[in-house]
């Protein structure tokens, strides 16, 4: 069920440097703070499954780290160096790669074009159409997605399961060093959701840093070398996926875990204490 | 529920079992049909069936329009008195008159590709030949030279592309009602620039410089000299079709089967060459000069949109605009772009129009609601989509050249009373037939801003 | 791995503890902003205050039209000191509420996220029906029946496009734009190629449709309707607020119904006022137009229909939210159908009073009518109709034309020839679509 976190990309233990590290990650909309001194990494060659209920801030902290927004306190560090992460150039020129939920494709273009969509090869001022062509062909079969009959189909004749691939091809073809995944198989039947999670092994396998935010436990269970949880903004729980459960990762997720219950009940005696008799 | 490493489900290598079980992965049927039969086929056989299943499942192509077209010439052929409509004379005043809806539904495919729409090009049109027309004025007048003209009436229009694009793209007022302002607001500006109601521009043939423009659409290429250029076009081209392709074989990328590609360059070297045929039996003989200027104006275009980023950026934009903003892509410039080219094309063919019109610009040349109705048949005809995301230029070519057709065919016939009134009524009928043909039988109306629930 | 079953997770059950936790469902301070002020207030103090709140935040209603009619009347007053001459302000009413019918026969296709490029031109179609229906020498129809046949007429051809737009699902500006085509060309058939006039007076029914637009009633008449139809609309409204105010629902305050009725009293007071003035060069001419009366029907009529019945409930949902208006069970094609069958009748209506207003018509005059579309657009988006749908109200049209015929009007009065109109007529549609867009930022993302 887990995996060994050494893989065969050269391999990583635990006394190396994550690859992606934040601390203190704080970030609000007006009144609301949806991040609160969160702390976070990412090791390079492992996946960190992202969990939490709605409004908990996964997505908030997915679009820090990407350049979407920017987070109002807190330090990242990237490859051991604090970084200033302000628009997704800065994300992408670090090599953060970010594959939403909606896959943003466009479906009346074909794989190649979608897979160069914004970062063209030029030839005499023109579309380097071959050349294009053949990376893209090199990456889908690096990463063994086979099912696609043929390279120039238009996307919008794909499966959902292809889509998906096509998208995470689409996100590490750039020397990307860090892949986000923001639910990639919420929408997804079986046998398309165990190609797309091979193909979150096959990113761990070549040394990313993968973090994927799911819903499904299932999921979380069979890819994750690492468990995040985030409750109410706040990390409450980070650390290998073998000292987690069913059940703690549940817990954590709808209370914030034992040590918040019992904040939490603290906080209720006091103010039941002051505003007692009103 | 665990999986194996060594297990890759991707890897097709055991046979599909019996029974219910069934590989989702797979593509339907449905899908199988939307691939352009290029992708697939290795031989000529193969194409064709694949070509016909797409055309069974719904995604009919250039195809109506060429049905379009050998139908409206058959009709009309029969039903003129005389077969005049056959004619080398009509044939070649139909090819004249195309040229100008050629020329416009080009410059609106570029916006329909981004899912917009522009209603001025009528109005932006004969802006552009009035002002080109009023710089090339002799006694008095500023006496331009007859290429600064052009130039200028081609910035003039860019211009005012550039600001329709603007505040369609930057202040996200939807583009109908921009280019509707625009329509009547130029309108209002090319009656100022004729000096009121009544007022005319002229060009004339026997001044030098103002014969350029004049010889636009009436002046003739020596009948030698076209064949000559059609043989140097066709080889030219075919070579460059097939070793194209036979480079992209060798290295192992997608290409045709080499005897469709053999068709295609014969089918181009039989067209060009009735044309061109047609053309010399005409009189004065000889192959307008307005037909190889257009060629290169749709040649041009195609390069544009297929080959560079821009034109690139404007398909993803109709595709998928947040896909493309994701990406990067500048939303706001390459919509702005492809207005301002969009106006600048438009207003050359207003200048085409004036020739068209044996050098005359009135008020009453050409009505800008007319134009704008039959160049958005002519493109969606053609086969490109009002949702956006679809299309090319050369739509624009078959489309154009069938609405003129139209047109012509109709006044051949003389209907007495009739005959004004359906000015009006058969370019409406004809654009809805067009957006009927688009909506129902290809299923566009996925994307785009039109897009409906 | 496997979950007891008495345990729970979903139950919140601690308090919300200290610090910088916040509750995530509260609404923010922009939300209450957005509360039409009516909801919250209990005195007019408290109303207005909420009003202003309104306006700062950026939904302004009406204000924006009430200010540019301000603008108008200052403006032009100070080109042309006739402008605010009782005279020509009936002149500017009469003319204004063609632009008032199309503005509201406009609305409801703007309502939906639609619009309805043939109005002008429907209006031109109704006209040329009228007209010819009651020529003596042709069909020679009594003038109720050629009014009833081409408001059927005209009712069909919106039912024509907007099955198209609805059923077929094409986009309806080129529906409409096609249509306006054929319209052109089926008005020139009709017309037979000449023109047609209904303002010869020795035929009873060319005299009544004439009266339409020229016509008016006795000033002594005049303010007796005042006084009924405003004592009648005065006790329905306070009735109405006291009733929601006794059952305990949320209503106006008492001296907000009262101070309604009291500006509506007053500005009723004004007009008739002004009609009652003696507005002819030879002999007399007073007392309020027929035609006023004739709006103030069709907005009522309107306004009830789309602001208290289901039908126009759906409306609003369709142009807010069509997905969740179908997924509600909402059928969409009938309602938007509907739609563009009650934008058509409106233009025809439009179409009979313009029948009456140029007496004679010709193919210039169709033509004419073309332009028209461009200020009917304008004057519902500067009224306050949305171009995006879901937002807008009957009144708007009303507003808006009066602010287009002001400034129609005045360029006249000052001279401006008919080109440099139509320049400042697209610009004032551009102006008014921009309004639009920038106080609809926050809510609508267009990527």
């Amino acid at each position: 069920m887990t995996h060994d976190p050494g893989g065969a990309a050269g391999g990583t233990s635990a006394a190396v440097e994550p690859l992606l590290k934040l601390r203190g990650i704080d970030k609000h909309f007006g009144a609301v703070q949806a991040l609160y001194q969160v702390d976070l990494d990412l090791p390079a060659g492992q996946v960190t499954g992202l969990c939490g209920d709605n409004g908990a801030g996964k997505s908030v902290l997915t679009r820090c780290i990407a350049g979407v927004h920017q987070a109002d306190h807190g330090q990242i560090y990237f490859e051991g160096r604090p970084v200033h992460i302000r628009n997704t150039r800065d994300a992408a020129g670090l090599g953060i790669e970010t594959v939403y939920q909606d896959l943003a494709l466009a479906d009346n273009l074909d794989i190649v074009q979608n897979m160069f969509l914004g970062r063209e090869r030029l030839r005499h001022g023109l579309l380097d159409e071959d050349s294009m062509e053949r990376a893209a062909a090199e990456t889908l079969s690096s990463l063994r997605v086979t099912t696609v009959r043929s390279i120039r189909q238009p996307v919008a004749s794909l499966s959902g399961g292809q889509r998906q691939s096509v998208a995470v091809a689409k996100a590490v073809m750039w020397n990307s060093k860090v892949v986000l995944l923001d639910e990639p198989t919420a929408a997804l039947g079986v046998v398309q959701t165990g190609m797309v999670l091979n193909l979150v092994r096959r990113l761990r396998d070549r040394g990313l840093a993968v973090m994927v935010i799911s819903h499904n436990l299932n999921d979380v269970f069979q890819v994750a070398d690492r468990i995040a949880i985030l409750h109410l903004g706040r990390m409450v729980a980070e650390g290998p996926a073998s000292g987690f459960d069913r059940q703690s990762v549940i817990e954590y997720m709808t209370t914030g875990g034992p040590k918040m219950q019992a904040h939490v009940a603290a906080v209720g005696a006091a103010s039941a204490t002051t505003t007692g008799g009103a | 529920m665990a999986q194996t490493e060594n297990e890759d489900p991707m890897v097709a290598t055991a046979p599909v079992p019996a029974g219910p079980m069934v590989d989702l992965t797979a593509a339907s049927d449905a899908a199988v049909a939307d691939l352009p039969p290029e992708i697939m086929a290795q031989s000529l056989g193969q194409y064709l069936r694949a070509w016909l299943q797409r055309i069974r499942s719904g995604d009919s192509g250039v195809l109506p329009v060429l049905l379009g077209l050998v139908i409206v010439g058959g009709v009309f052929g029969i039903i003129t008195p005389e077969n005049a409509y056959l004619r080398p004379s009509n044939l070649v005043y139909i090819f004249g008159l195309s040229t100008v809806y050629v020329v416009l539904a080009t410059a609106e495919i570029s916006v329909l590709l981004l899912g917009e729409i522009d209603l001025s090009i009528g109005s932006v049109a004969l802006l552009g030949g009035t002002i080109a027309f009023k710089l090339v004025q002799v006694d008095p007048g500023p006496n331009w030279p007859w290429w600064a003209a052009i130039l200028m009436t081609l910035v003039c229009c860019g211009f005012i592309g550039a600001l329709q694009g603007t505040l369609a793209s930057r202040l996200r007022i939807p583009s109908f009602v921009v280019t509707l302002a625009g329509y009547l607001l130029f309108q209002g500006i090319v009656i100022i620039i004729l000096g009121g109601a009544d007022g005319t521009l002229t060009v004339s043939s026997q001044l030098p410089n103002q014969s350029v423009i004049y010889n636009l659409v009436q002046g003739v290429i020596d009948p030698t000299v076209g064949w000559v250029a059609l043989a140097v076009l066709v080889v030219i081209a075919g070579a460059a079709i097939w070793l194209r392709g036979s480079a992209r074989r060798r290295s192992g990328l997608v290409a045709p089967p080499a005897a469709v590609i053999v068709m295609r360059i014969a089918f181009i070297a039989a067209g060009g060459a009735a044309v061109v045929a047609i053309c010399v039996e005409n009189l004065p003989p000889g192959v307008p000069e307005v037909i190889p200027i257009v060629l290169v104006i749709v040649g041009l275009w195609t390069l544009l949109l297929q080959r560079t980023r821009f034109g690139r950026y404007v398909y993803a934009i109709g595709g998928n605009p947040e896909a493309a903003r994701r990406a990067g892509v500048n939303l706001a410039w390459v919509r702005t772009g492809a207005f301002a080219l969009c106006s600048a094309t438009a207003g050359f063919g207003g200048i085409l129009l004036g020739s068209f019109f044996y050098g005359q610009y009135s008020t009453n040349a050409a009505d800008p609601g007319q134009l704008i109705l039959y160049s958005v048949a002519a493109a969606v005809i053609g086969g490109t989509s009002l949702f956006g995301g679809r299309g090319k230029p050369i739509h624009a070519l078959l489309g154009g050249l069938l609405i003129g057709g139209i047109a012509y065919g109709v006044s051949l016939l003389s209907l007495g009373a009739y005959s004004t009134p359906l000015t009006y009524i058969l370019p409406g009928g004809v654009l809805l037939i067009a957006v009927l043909v688009d909506v129902s039988s290809r299923r566009g109306a996925r994307t785009g801003s039109v897009a409906r629930v | 791995m496997a979950q007891t079953e008495n345990e729970d997770p979903m139950v919140a059950t601690a308090p919300v503890p200290a610090g910088p936790m916040v509750d995530l469902t509260a609404a923010s301070d922009a939300a209450v902003a957005d509360l039409p002020p009516e909801i919250m207030a209990q005195s007019l103090g408290q109303y207005l205050r909420a009003w202003l709140q309104r306006i700062r935040s950026g939904d302004s209603g009406v204000l924006p039209v009430l200010l540019g009619l301000v603008i108008v009347a200052i403006a032009f007053q100070i080109a042309n000191g006739k402008f605010l001459s009782p005279q020509n302000l009936v002149n500017l009413i009469e003319q204004s509420t063609i632009y008032m019918l199309l503005a509201m026969a406009e609305i409801f296709a703007l309502l939906l996220g639609e619009i309805d490029l043939s109005v002008g031109l429907v209006m031109g179609l109704g006209a040329v029906l009228v007209a010819e229906e009651i020529q003596p020498a042709g069909l020679g129809w009594p003038w109720w029946l050629a009014i009833i046949v081409s408001l059927l007429i005209c009712s069909a051809v919106g039912l024509i496009q907007g099955t198209l737009v609805a059923r077929l699902k094409m986009p309806s500006f080129i529906v409409t734009l096609g249509g306006l085509l054929i319209l052109e060309g089926v008005c020139i058939i009709v017309l037979g190629g000449s023109l047609v006039g209904i303002g010869n007076p020795h035929f009873n029914d060319e005299v009544f449709v004439y009266h339409l637009y020229w016509g008016q009633f006795s000033p002594l008449v005049s303010w007796i309707l005042l006084i009924v139809v405003g004592v009648a609309a005065a006790g329905w409204e306070w009735y109405r607020d006291r009733r929601r105010r006794r059952s305990g629902l949320v209503a106006p305050p008492a001296s907000l119904t009262l101070l309604k009725i009291i500006v509506a009293a007053a500005a009723g007071v004004v007009v008739v006022a002004v009609c009652n003035v003696n507005r002819a060069h030879f002999g007399v001419i007073d007392g309020l137009p027929f035609i006023i009366p004739i709006v103030l029907v069709v907005l009522f009529g309107w306004t009830a229909l789309l602001q208290r019945t289901r039908f126009g409930r759906y409306v609003y949902a369709i142009g807010g939210n069509p997905e969740a208006a179908r997924r509600a069970g909402i059928s969409l094609p009938g309602i938007r159908t509907w739609c563009f069958v009650l934008g058509a009748l409106t233009a025809g209506i439009a179409g009979v009073l313009f029948a009456s207003w140029q007496v004679s018509i010709t193919t210039n005059v169709i033509k004419e009518a073309n332009s028209y579309v461009l200020l009917a657009v304008a004057a519902a988006v500067i009224g306050g109709t949305s171009l995006f749908g879901g937002r807008g109200k009957t009144i708007h049209g009303v507003l808006g034309g009066l602010v287009i015929g002001g400034i129609y009007n005045g360029l006249f009065l000052i001279g401006v020839t008919s080109e440099w109109i139509a320049v400042v007529v697209a610009l004032v549609l551009l102006a008014a679509g921009t309004i639009d867009v920038l106080s609809r930022r926050g809510g609508q993302t267009r990527a």
